[in-house]
């Protein structure tokens, strides 16, 4: 017998703002995360534009220690999972007597890992690099440092699976739940915002060089995008068995219905319609619902050609006349990554809790394959009560999300 | 350096790097209680003094030192050796 998983508590550190009431509002006035940095055109990057973002200064919270082993992400995780604990009820008194697990999407920590090796080279002693190094320049830094902070006893991984590492987390861990073997998961995604973790990522073309206009250069399903924009920061999402949550009387959310993922087996950067495809079908037949029970679409929409032309080509295969508002919200926040699965998944729970769908910005005119789907430029007010969320990654990996709203 | 303005440096650096009111630094208090220290913060100390005074040391000689004075004395003959 499967258990029914379902949402407790949210919080986020995003471009859009650095909690949910902050990111509530940028999303209903549609408002533009994406600024352009200076260091990074003096680094000679083809573009610089980023999400902006700040560090959070966590020296009222966390001691000297413990800070020492964070890298930037890891305290965007921090804001963010500090803020979910407290809106689900999870004191410390809670996770120190219960098994609470934690898995969290990360795919690169480049800012120390790059910092760590100059420091070796510079200072020909390996001591002077730091004792918080070697754990600031693991891939499971968000994770390792969380677990230790927030004393989390069930399991402590970090999910890899490039832009939908975000997603994965929250899918896998809701399996874990369903299957009885976890009844609270720390969920969530966490992405650096720093010119080292996306360096190569520009030298290989992929970024919008739309730099005299941040804020029109992210236009998912445009005709004339130009590329990504690269962002972070980090959310955290909790999921629950759902007797648990009543058990406790936790605030019930929303309920994960569906969780589908599929590998494109195909090239490593181009995406293709086939395995989107199978993830999106996959997530719908898990969750037992009609695909017109859907009334919104999260879609993965980076704002890069293929890979939008792709998509759209994707959802409508799945949902042909089935028409659903399709927007993506990376058109306010550039693309967050590690983070994207996540914190959209938070995106659209804040807007479908409030009634809207946030219009997907500078969407002007639609190519061939948009202009079959149902893209909102302006803000929509529209009820709705389940959405489905989508993200894919380098290596083509694919995951997609469907989420029941459940708040009274 | 003597060892007032070596003790004076020394409570300085470790002051802000470790986060500590430097009126808890005396010479006879416990360095590892005062500044929070385990096993991995003890090797910042080691880096933080080698990079202060531009000497060498062992993290294991270190690691026996117990009181600050017993620091300032360690590190003032590594600069005199």
């Amino acid at each position: 017998m499967k258990r029914r998983v379902v949402i407790t508590g949210m919080g986020i550190y995003s471009c859009l703002g650095y909690n949910l009431d902050a990111v509530l509002d940028s999303l209903y006035n549609a408002k533009s995360g994406i600024v352009f940095d200076p260091l990074r055109k003096e680094m000679g990057f083809r573009s610089a534009l980023t999400g902006n973002i700040t560090t959070p200064d966590l020296k009222s919270v966390l001691n000297r220690n413990q800070r020492n082993y964070m890298p930037d992400q890891a305290r965007y995780a921090y804001v963010a999972t500090a803020e979910a604990l407290k809106n689900a009820r999870l004191d410390q008194d809670y996770l120190d007597s219960h098994i609470v697990g934690l898995m969290y999407g990360g795919d690169s920590t480049a800012e120390p890992t790059y910092k760590s090796c100059e420091a070796m080279i510079r200072k020909q002693d390996t001591t002077k690099v730091g004792s918080g190094a070697i754990f600031q320049s693991m891939n499971s830094t968000v994770t390792m440092n969380l677990s230790c902070i927030f004393k989390l006893k069930g399991i402590n991984l970090t999910v890899s699976g490039a832009c939908a590492s975000g997603s994965h987390a929250i899918g896998l861990g809701a399996l874990l739940i369903a299957d009885g073997l976890q009844d609270i998961v720390v969920c969530g995604g966490a992405q650096e915002v720093n010119p080292y973790a996306v360096g190569s990522f520009d030298g290989i073309s992929a970024f919008s060089t739309r730099e005299d206009a941040p804020e029109k250069a992210s236009r998912p399903f445009d005709r004339d995008r130009d590329g990504l924009i690269p962002s972070g920061g980090a959310a955290t999402v909790i999921i629950e068995d759902y007797e648990t949550a009543v058990k406790r009387g936790a605030p019930i959310l929303g309920e994960v219905l569906g969780y589908g993922f599929s590998s494109n087996g195909d090239h490593i950067s181009v995406p293709n319609v086939d395995g989107p495809s199978r993830s999106l079908r996959m997530a719908v037949e898990r969750a037992g619902i009609d695909l017109r029970d859907i009334g919104y679409v999260n879609a993965h929409a980076t704002s890069t050609h293929v890979g939008d032309q792709n998509e759209a080509k994707a959802i409508y295969n799945v949902f042909g006349d089935v028409r659903p508002e399709v927007t993506s919200t990376k058109s306010q926040t550039g693309h967050e990554m590690w983070m994207a699965g996540a914190s959209e998944i938070i995106y659209s729970m804040l807007m479908m809790q409030n009634g809207f769908i946030a219009p997907n910005l500078n969407f002007e005119n639609p190519d061939e394959d948009s202009a079959k789907l149902n893209i909102p430029s302006k803000r929509v007010e529209k009820k709705f009560d389940i959405f489905l969320s989508n993200s894919f990654g380098f290596g083509g990996t694919n995951s997609t999300l469907i989420v029941k709203n459940l708040l009274k | 350096m003597n060892k007032q303005e070596l003790s004076a440096k020394i409570n300085e650096v470790l002051a802000e790097e470790f986060e500590v009111d430097i009126e808890t630094i005396t010479p006879e208090a416990d360095i590892k209680k005062t500044l929070d220290l385990d096993s991995l913060s003890l090797v910042d100390l080691v880096a933080l003094i080698e990079d202060t005074f531009d000497v060498k040391i062992d993290g294991q000689d270190v690691s026996k030192i117990q009181s600050f004075d017993s620091l300032y004395d360690f590190v003032l003959g590594k600069i005199n050796a």
